[in-house]
């Protein structure tokens, strides 16, 4: 019963620590998934385009994300965001001392890993709409934004849903590489509990399972939101 | 039914061949290009009016200046073997393709394109103004060979959607409206279903009350039985005679000679881009003029025993 007792919450026990980073873990996540949706819809769009000078260059940024570690692509976002945007303040003379807040940074570096995927799901998701949905739209008048918010998105998501779950998962797990920048989310508060009561492992554990529970309801989330996506498609079976 | 009064405009009066349409279509070219652009606009004479369409996708031209003017009430059939351009004609009457040259002209209004391209130039001429493209598409219906019915929406939806959104109508009025219509065209029971539900025939008949709920000036049907099933052309075809009747503006592509010949006021018979024979229904089918009409009504009789 000792492993309960360290799990206490207030002073004596770990409990609200763990809650706390879990509670960290999630935000960065959810954050995190709002921005690499949008900017994985732009990239998608960018990636779409007819224009080379649009098309390329984004082409290149998406093999150099996903081709590099993630590891490796959250530290040169983060240092790098805090380098030069401290010399493009300090050059503005907006901020003499700028700290990149880490939050920000680790979001920042997460959704940039986040888009590169998902850009490559809302493409395959953006063709496998039929066309014809979209000529549809324009002939009754709606501007080509409408008909993409009202028509094309609308049938996107049942394509991309099930991609977008999976990066979830990954994205949920990957908030732990933002330890390396000392936030406080659910790993390193595990890493730092097991170091100050020599029990590593059961914080480890503790933890492990902790994520196990938040992937496991997002699946079910998942499931629910790939269900109501399939609205309007006859079911196999007839 | 009777034939309604029937204007052939000078540009696509009876050509005696395919080549004759030519010249006549590079005089035609020739004299708008000395014109000014404003004497242009106010010259519209149909209600559905196209004048000298040039339109290319890549090295292939597939319209070489065709002209065609709907009076208003008029039904036109566009005839033609596959790959004639008779639905690429049609599809530039509402901007989803973009011509090169040529003009547009819908209930008077011109299509806001911008300086026509130069003879050769094979990119697709500007527009100037799209909240205009916008409006005149609103007031354009058409109805596709693959019906298009969104399929993340329910046959209300689908009907209410653009007059809602679209025109900003008032909800209680437009869904009132939209079953009558669904009523109509004799599926009110489907209004609650998705369109995957239904037979091809039903989601034709959805499609054109979906064009119907707009209210258009006039109506573009691009081939609407030719991916159906044999047995559920009849009730497709029975919908658009009724519209017919009621006096609607129609332009219509179709492989449906019998359709064609009895419904039409005009028939427009294309061929390789260019109109080859233009005229009622009796001239057109019955004493065509040019060889490729000719060889093309023979080989659909023929197709048709």
């Amino acid at each position: 019963m000792e492993g309960l007792s360290l799990l206490a919450l207030g002073a004596d026990g770990w409990g609200d620590e763990l809650l706390r980073g879990a509670w960290l873990t999630l935000q960065l996540a959810l954050v995190t998934l709002f921005f690499g949706i949008l900017l994985g819809l732009l990239l998608a769009a960018a990636r779409l385009s007819s224009w080379k000078i649009i098309r390329w260059p984004c082409m290149g940024w998406l093999l150099v994300v996903r081709g590099t570690p993630e590891f490796l692509v959250l530290l040169l976002i983060y240092f790098g965001l805090d380098r030069y945007l401290s010399q493009i303040l300090r050059f503005l003379g907006i901020a003499e001392q700028f700290e990149l807040p880490r939050f920000a940074g680790a979001v920042v570096g997460l959704a940039v890993i986040f888009s590169a995927y998902a850009a490559e799901i809302f493409r395959g998701a953006w063709r496998a709409v039929p066309k014809g949905q979209m000529e549809a739209a324009v002939a009754v008048g709606m501007s080509p934004l409408a008909g993409f918010w009202r028509v094309r998105m609308p049938q996107m998501w049942r394509f991309a849903i099930p991609g977008l779950g999976n990066l979830w998962m990954v994205l949920l797990k990957d908030t732990s590489l933002a330890a390396v920048i000392a936030l406080n989310e659910l790993l390193r508060m595990a890493k730092i509990a097991g170091e100050t009561t020599r029990d590593p492992l059961f914080f480890f554990a503790v933890a492990a399972l902790i994520y196990l529970f938040m992937t496991a309801c997002s699946d079910l989330v998942r499931l629910w939101l790939e269900r109501r996506a399939r609205r309007g498609v006859r079911a196999v079976a007839g | 039914m009777a034939i309604r009064a029937t204007t052939v405009s000078a540009s696509d009066s009876v050509p005696d061949s395919a080549s004759d349409s030519a010249i006549e279509s590079a005089r035609t070219s020739s004299a708008s290009a000395q014109t000014p652009p404003a004497t242009d606009a106010t010259a519209a004479t149909g209600w559905v009016e196209v004048r000298d369409l040039w339109k290319r996708y890549d090295d292939h031209q597939v319209l070489k200046g065709v002209s065609v003017s709907a009076n208003e009430h008029e039904v036109i059939s566009l005839i033609g073997s596959s790959g004639s351009g008779k639905s690429t004609l049609l599809r530039c009457i509402n901007l989803l393709e973009i011509p090169e040259r040529g003009e547009v002209f819908v209930a008077g209004e011109r299509l806001p394109f911008g300086e026509p391209r130069e003879a050769g130039d094979k990119r697709p001429r500007k527009i100037n103004n799209w909240k205009n493209v916008y409006r005149l598409r609103a007031n354009l219906a058409m109805v596709f060979q693959s019906f298009n019915l969104w399929s993340h929406r329910t046959i209300l939806e689908n009907i209410t959607e653009a007059p809602i959104h679209v025109l900003g109508r008032p909800r209680r009025e437009v869904e009132e409206e939209a079953h009558a219509l669904l009523k109509r065209v004799g599926i009110a029971d489907k209004a609650g279903v998705y369109p995957s539900a239904l037979s091809g025939g039903q989601q034709q008949r959805a499609a054109i009350a979906r064009a119907l709920a707009m209210h258009p000036k006039a109506m573009l049907f691009d081939e609407p039985t030719s991916a159906l099933d044999p047995e559920l052309v009849g009730e497709v075809l029975s919908v658009m005679r009724e519209l017919a009747d009621e006096g609607r503006t129609m332009l219509v592509v179709t492989h449906e000679m019998d359709f064609a010949r009895e419904v039409s006021d005009k028939v427009i018979f294309l061929h390789q881009g260019q109109i080859a024979e233009a005229g009622t229904p009796a001239q057109v089918f019955d004493s065509p003029q040019s060889e490729a009409a000719q060889k093309f009504l023979s080989n659909t009789r023929i197709a048709r025993k």
